[in-house]
């Protein structure tokens, strides 16, 4: 519990209970969930035995759908109901879709993200995912035999916020309490990090089914400190599979295949892929339809000739990151590799050419993330363990304004530590300009049309002045979680207007809702229930922890706090003891506001003694 | 800390961190909104200040600004003809370095730019020092301006290079 941390690191207070949590990497490829045990990090079992599911989701015409292996199995029969590799639609309109080459989908533009039409409606990515995710869920609940309190779920640290927040909705859509968005080389870094006790500067290098990212991270004490980041959200170890598949279409003058033969050979092709990181050559059939067979095979070298242009992509984001962190390559202690596509023997070399570093493979490049996930999802829900350990991350891409002419005004760069806050002042560019329309829009080019958009709104009442007299304060705010929100005032009038940050397509809390009741028709009572048991535990947590911290800090507290402190805490108790969740909930704000000046003042105190009580050498 | 030019920099990064450990809203997972909104705010400040006094032109423009006095370098673009020739000179070699994708001139201009750049922070150092030199520590700040933008100049043109 906070107040107690801040004079007693490591003593825990709250009642002795374990809060179930779990990591997920819901990744392009495979998915996993996991979960830290008695201080260890570990990755969870599914229904089928096995730690990774695969992340595809075959609709039928009843409305069910199947999730993980079997699917994937059987993608061929029916590709346009299966979609596999959806994380690279999430967040994505037709246009950027398109890039992917030809896909068995029928696609469905709708604004801010792609729908793609099975045999059970339209269906959005995030509706693809959510369904991914409630399998995890459900993975995580039976292994661990009880109810979550939430997970830490991890994104592609270049994932942008429309691509967050649809990650954040599907997850929502599958009844998970999001404790954090997690960015994956992040993850990945913690669970290295920790395993290896670690420090110093370190890359991640993490290439994925579909995504492509680089982290320079400083490792110090326990504190993960995200240096830059930059990446490619539409590369991965699908384009690898693309290429192959592509190269057999023109030898073998496949050029009219039908979807189900296109299916049949990206699966030949990442097994023949994932054959040549350990073979010199690799061969296969593939059983197209009406009968044909068709031998296929690829040599290591040809197969890294016909890859080469993807390899070289990456290492263009590398020397980005390195020139925001202003380091050079002398400046890493080494290179984390992580992403099943890693292991690719072209994209080793690459990396190690590059960095002349050792490169660092030895937690499993599948499960690191989750891993890490996990003991981050540890930390927030609230059980100690023990290890001091702290993330300070970045936002992957610039935030700005769109100003006269289509161009953009950057507010916060890229590469921020979070959370943080920035304002800047515009002005009206007409006379007698009464309103002002703010476009928030996030990347790094200096056009609007060439970055994405996240919100709009419009600043109303301005009292009208001659041009350019406005003063017009654009504030951003950007919390722990990388969620943004804006706000506009006019300095001179004082009229404000401000927005959460969310895409033109982000589901409301209330269609969530809905969308939840429908899927689980046994709420009611069950739900209830819960409710009520969290709340006592939430009143329990508080109660301890202020009467702990009056007992450490007794002399930063004045009387009249003393008394309101006092009186919320017997209120606290006697609410707690009745089952209205609702009462216990308010009962819970008003102790927690009578907290607030006491709070603020141990939380000075324990920044001034983490400053001055301590030599530097001990800091060090 | 006393408020100065030339810092320790490795103090100041070992401060940050401690101060985030105390502070950071994921240390408040379990806490009350109350506390959680707090930590937050101190957070960012904490973010705020040290993105401030890490950055050499940063805190030169902080420390003006605590002697009250304001750079302008939105409105005030009075520089010396010599100097703002210098930089059309390098801008326009820069400009032909991309087109001509000559990585060795690019090279040799941020080196130049670096030397540049280094001078001037002595002798803003020197003149924030002395105290008595504010207004010309304000146009050195103006001048360091054009050396950042000219370097970020320099890093997206040789990043169009290798791509």
């Amino acid at each position: 519990m906070a107040l107690l941390q801040i004079a007693e690191p490591g003593e825990s207070t709250a009642p002795h209970q374990h809060r179930l949590a779990v990591g997920i990497d819901l990744g392009t490829t495979n998915s996993l969930v996991a979960t830290v045990k008695s201080g260890v990090a570990e990755v969870l079992l599914n229904h089928d035995g096995n730690k990774l599911t695969p992340s595809v989701v075959r609709y039928f015409a009843d409305g069910r759908c199947e999730v993980g292996a079997k699917p994937k199995a059987e993608q061929a029969d029916d590709p346009a109901n299966t979609i596999v590799s959806v994380k690279r639609f999430m967040g994505r309109g037709m246009a950027d879709v398109a890039k992917y080459g030809t896909l068995p989908y029928k696609f469905v533009d709708a604004p801010g993200m792609v729908k793609i039409e099975t045999v059970a409606g339209v269906k959005s990515p995030v509706d693809v995912s959510a369904e991914i995710l409630k399998v995890l869920r459900v993975h995580g609940e039976d292994a661990l035999a009880g109810e979550l309190v939430g997970a830490v779920i991890t994104v592609p640290a270049y994932f942008d916020d429309a691509q967050r927040q649809a990650t954040k909705d599907a997850a929502r859509l599958a009844g998970i309490n999001v404790l954090r968005l997690l960015n994956e080389p992040t993850a990945a870094a913690i669970a290295y990090g920790l395993d290896n006790a670690s420090e110093g500067t370190f890359a991640v290098f993490d290439l994925g089914g579909g995504t492509f990212d680089i982290s320079i991270l400083r490792l110090t004490r326990g504190i993960f400190e995200v240096l830059a980041t930059n990446g490619d959200s539409a590369l991965g170890g699908d384009d690898f599979d693309q290429a192959i598949a592509a190269h057999w279409r023109r030898l073998h003058g496949l050029v009219g295949a039908d979807q189900k033969d296109m299916r049949r050979l990206l699966m030949a092709a990442r097994a023949v892929k994932e054959q040549l990181t350990t073979t010199e050559e690799a061969a296969t059939e593939i059983h197209l339809s009406y009968g044909q067979t068709l031998k296929v095979k690829l040599g290591r070298a040809e197969f890294h000739s016909l890859t080469s242009h993807l390899v070289d992509r990456t290492l263009l984001p590398v020397k980005k990151a390195l020139r925001d962190a202003k380091l050079g390559i002398d400046d890493i202690a080494g290179v984390v590799m992580v992403g099943g596509a890693t292991r690719m023997t072209h994209v080793q070399s690459a990396v190690n050419a590059f960095f002349a570093r050792p490169l660092l493979n030895n937690v499993d490049p599948d499960k690191v993330v989750a891993l890490g996930a996990a003991i981050q999802a540890n930390v927030l829900a609230g059980n100690k363990t023990g290890e001091d350990m702290l993330l300070l991350d970045v936002i992957p891409l610039s935030l700005g304004l769109e100003t006269m002419g289509g161009l953009v005004e950057k507010v916060i760069p890229r590469n921020s530590t979070i959370p943080v806050a920035r304002a800047q002042e515009f002005t009206t560019f007409k006379d007698g300009q009464t309103a002002m329309v703010i476009h928030v829009v996030q990347g790094e080019r200096e056009l609007v049309k060439d970055c994405r958009s996240l919100a709009r709104f419009t600043l109303r009442d301005i009292p009208p002045m001659v041009a350019g007299a406005a003063r017009i304060r654009v504030a951003f705010q950007v919390d722990a979680d990388g969620m943004v929100s804006v706000s506009a005032q006019e300095l001179v009038s004082g009229v404000m207007a401000q927005i959460d940050v969310k895409p033109s397509y982000g589901l409301t809390d209330a269609e969530i809702a809905s969308m939840l009741q429908a899927s689980f028709t046994h709420a009611g009572a069950d739900a209830e229930a819960r409710v009520l048991a969290e709340a006592r535990t939430d009143a329990s947590r508080l109660i301890e922890a202020a009467s702990a911290a009056m007992r450490i800090d007794p002399e930063l507290l004045t009387v009249d706090e003393s008394v309101a402190i006092t009186d919320g805490i017997l209120a606290l108790g006697r609410v707690s003891e009745a089952a209205d969740p609702r009462a216990i909930k308010a009962a819970i704000e008003r102790l927690s506001t009578a907290t607030e000046s006491f709070a603020a003042k141990r939380m000075d105190k324990s920044v001034s003694a983490a400053l001055t009580g301590k030599s530097l050498a001990e800091l060090r | 800390m006393t408020p100065a030019f030339t810092i320790d920099v490795a103090a100041l990064d070992i401060a940050y961190r401690e101060v985030q450990r105390e502070v950071h809203p994921d240390r408040f997972a379990t806490a009350s909104d109350a506390e959680k909104r707090l930590a937050a705010q101190w957070a960012t400040q904490a973010n705020g200040a040290y993105r401030t006094l890490k950055s050499p032109l940063n805190r030169g423009r902080y420390l003006l600004q605590l002697s009250g006095i304001d750079t302008e370098e939105e409105r005030n673009t009075a520089m010396p003809l010599e100097f703002l020739v210098q930089q059309m000179e390098w801008r326009e070699a820069v400009v032909e370095a991309k087109a001509a994708k000559d990585d060795a001139k690019l090279a040799q201009l941020a080196t130049d730019q670096r030397s540049e750049e280094k001078q001037l922070f002595a002798k803003l150092a020197e003149q924030l020092a002395s105290k008595v030199s504010m207004p010309g520590a304000r146009e050195t700040v103006r001048k360091l301006r054009f050396l950042e933008k000219l370097g970020e100049e320099i890093d997206i043109a040789a990043e169009e290079i290798e791509s």
